[in-house]
């Protein structure tokens, strides 16, 4: 028997980045806003007191400082980079998606790029258009970076490790609405999650709810409630996009036979169409109803509260793509 | 110093700061009742944005920050429908869009604002290239704070001003002098190494002004100058006003730890509590302004009261307005993302 403590989200996090930086000296981190503006960040001021000539908190200066870290990957170092925001990546882009996802492929595997790029996607309440995004995406349709998607304390600690172990850069997709859930994280100090094995939060055997990151809890939350309508909701969390177990997608569409694709990103060419992509090609026979996507509309993100709640993917829209694909 | 302005005028620039200030309490208070997301208030800075954009004329255009209230009243955006926009309602600048963040009203001189740092440098560079390439005779202004100058769009966006002699004024408000949020771990404040701010224009060769930012005549004259080259085909000029960070911007989210303004401190220096006396006593810009003007016997303390209380009025209905008016029908998150 596993065994475990109980923990916040922010403090799973937290604990990741301080056994990071014990265990490997090569692990340094730039920024400070992991936690975003909640209460919580005062954990990460703390980890850096405790490890100040491993911390740089730079300039606002997004393109420079996290080029600096892809090139201080090049040269030793396995940095942890906080971009904070995820809008906030656009002003990087060159640097994550020229350069750091490349290096490794074009210098015929001769260079990688050991690191991490932090960021806090999604809708937070109250963002508007330019603090809302979730690029993750975008990133996937570039070849060369891996992406993780944590949706529990016990998945960040683990995705964690695995990241700062790999040899590739990996962006860490993350969400402020995850910081005050909690759950169970194994004691034990060599507790690993290996990418591209997705992970079943409820087992069930009428409809698949695929999600990740946040969406993964308005899932379970939304399979709560069609219980209570005798539907059996099985939920799907990939917990790494890039790599994907399509296996495990495919394996419990043929379970279900329905399909809910639940992603923030917004529907086009979003998370959730690749993933529509990826079913249809491979367990087309196996579909007993048109797979749904629910994500955050082709809009930009709207500032009025319920502007903002029209256009995003919300329990209840969930709880109806659901119904809708099991002919209810 | 007061600026060389008519007596109607120069209390026509005190209203616009009072409307700021009042505006700014009003909104501070509101934001412990709704969630209007991170948002910045202009208190201590009417000083600088008020005598700056009072130069403008129809048609010249000015793109602001984050911290864009100040500059959106000063050149007479109404105040109720942007308390609209900061709750979120349909009768709101921005129909409820944007929120504090990106307040738009072209029709005073603000086609967008953007909340990302280091946004609007090539903006406001565009605007002029475009007025530049038109014929036009107007002008373009780049407001931001020292924390812009951090990001590479600045220093890309003035060596193309620069280079074609744009019509534009960066105008840059530091208020990191007093950054003590940075050393208390709140708030990230300008780290750069260039000393003076100011060689970061002058080294591509566009002319500097430094005015103390708390000094409504010295910013008055500094934007005349810079203004005056703009629209005489001198290129472009860079304009470090020096201001004082408010004690109520240290917290991560402002708040009245200076108390609402009272303006007979202005004049009454015995009335000015203990606690933040030197903000009260000297690094108010406001207070500083109607000091002046009394001083220069422009307007008596009775008529600057008088003022305050019909300011206060017009911040008490806009208030009500913005509680008062609907949210947005759902519905219309749908509209408006394409011309």
């Amino acid at each position: 028997m596993e065994s475990t403590r109980e923990m916040l989200y922010a403090e799973a996090l937290v604990e990741a980045l301080r056994h990071q930086l014990a265990t490997d000296e090569r692990v340094h981190i730039m920024g400070l806003y992991f936690l975003g503006l909640t209460p919580h960040r005062q954990m990460v001021a703390e980890l850096r007191d405790d490890y100040l000539d491993r911390f740089y908190y730079p300039p606002i200066a997004e393109l420079g400082y996290v080029g600096t870290a892809i090139g201080a990957a090049m040269a030793g170092l396995r940095p942890i980079v906080d971009i904070a925001t995820a809008s906030f990546m656009f002003e990087a882009f060159p640097q994550i998606v020229n350069e750091a996802a490349n290096t490794y492929y074009m210098s015929g595997g001769r260079t990688s790029v050991p690191m991490i790029f932090h960021f806090n996607h999604g809708v937070r309440g109250g963002g508007a258009a330019q603090h809302s995004h979730s690029p993750q995406a975008m990133l996937w349709n570039t070849p060369g970076l891996e992406i993780m998607a944590p949706s529990t304390p016990r998945d960040v600690k683990g995705l964690v490790k695995t990241a700062a172990a790999s040899d590739n850069p990996t962006a860490w997709v993350d969400h402020v609405r995850l910081f005050d859930t909690s759950g169970p994280v194994p004691e034990d100090e060599d507790f690993a999650i290996p990418f591209g094995v997705a992970d079943i939060k409820r087992a069930g055997r009428d409809v698949t709810l695929f999600a990740s990151s946040w969406l993964v809890q308005r899932a379970l939350e939304a399979a709560e409630l069609l219980e209570q309508q005798g539907i059996d909701a099985e939920v799907v969390d990939p917990r790494t996009l890039s790599p994907l177990d399509e296996e495990a997608i495919i394996e419990s569409v043929a379970k279900t036979g329905r399909l809910v694709v639940v992603d923030e990103c917004h529907r086009r060419c979003g998370v959730a169409a690749e993933i529509m992509a990826v079913v249809t090609e491979n367990a087309f026979g196996d579909l007993q109803a048109a797979p749904v996507r629910v994500t955050t509309a082709d809009v930009p993100v709207p500032f009025s509260p319920p502007l903002e709640e029209h256009i995003e993917p919300t329990t209840d829209k969930i709880v109806a793509a659901a119904l809708q694909v099991t002919g209810h | 110093m007061t600026p060389d302005l008519p007596q109607n005028q120069l209390v026509d620039l005190l209203r616009r700061m009072l409307v700021i200030r009042r505006f700014e309490e009003a909104l501070i208070k509101l934001a412990g009742e709704f969630d209007i997301g991170h948002f910045h208030v202009y208190i201590g800075q009417e000083s600088t944005g008020v005598p700056a954009l009072a130069q403008l004329q129809t048609g010249d255009l000015a793109f602001t920050t984050h911290r864009n209230h100040g500059h959106l009243l000063a050149r007479g955006t109404d105040p109720a429908a942007m308390l609209a926009e900061i709750l979120g309602k349909a009768t709101g600048t921005n129909k409820g869009k944007g929120g504090t963040l990106h307040i738009a009203s072209p029709e005073h001189g603000f086609p967008t604002t953007s909340a990302v740092t280091g946004g609007c440098t090539p903006l406001a560079t565009g605007a002029a290239f475009g007025f530049s390439r038109r014929g036009v005779d107007r002008v373009s202004v780049c407001l931001f704070g020292d924390g812009a100058l951090e990001e590479g769009s600045y220093h890309e966006s003035i060596n193309i001003a620069a280079l074609e002699a744009l019509p534009v004024i960066y105008l840059c408000e530091n208020n990191s002098l007093e950054a003590l949020g940075q050393k208390a771990n709140e708030y990230p404040s300008s780290t750069m190494s260039a000393a003076p701010l100011t060689d970061l224009a002058a080294s591509f060769k566009v002319p500097t002004i430094t005015v103390d930012g708390t000094d409504t005549g010295a910013v008055h004259a500094a934007m005349a100058e810079a203004i005056g080259r703009a629209r005489g085909g001198g290129g472009p000029t860079f304009v470090e006003a020096l201001t004082v960070r408010w004690p109520g911007n240290r917290p991560l989210w402002p708040q009245l730890l200076t108390g609402v303004t009272d303006l007979t401190f202005a004049w009454d220096e015995a009335a000015i509590p203990e606690e933040h006396s030197k903000w009260h006593g000297a690094q108010d810009g406001l207070l500083r302004y109607v000091r002046e003007l009394v001083t220069a016997g422009h307007i008596a303390t009775d008529d600057v009261l008088a003022l305050d209380g019909e300011v206060s009025t017009q911040i008490e209905d806009a208030v009500q307005f913005a509680l008062d008016s609907p949210y947005p029908e759902p519905e219309s998150a749908f509209e408006g993302v394409y011309a």
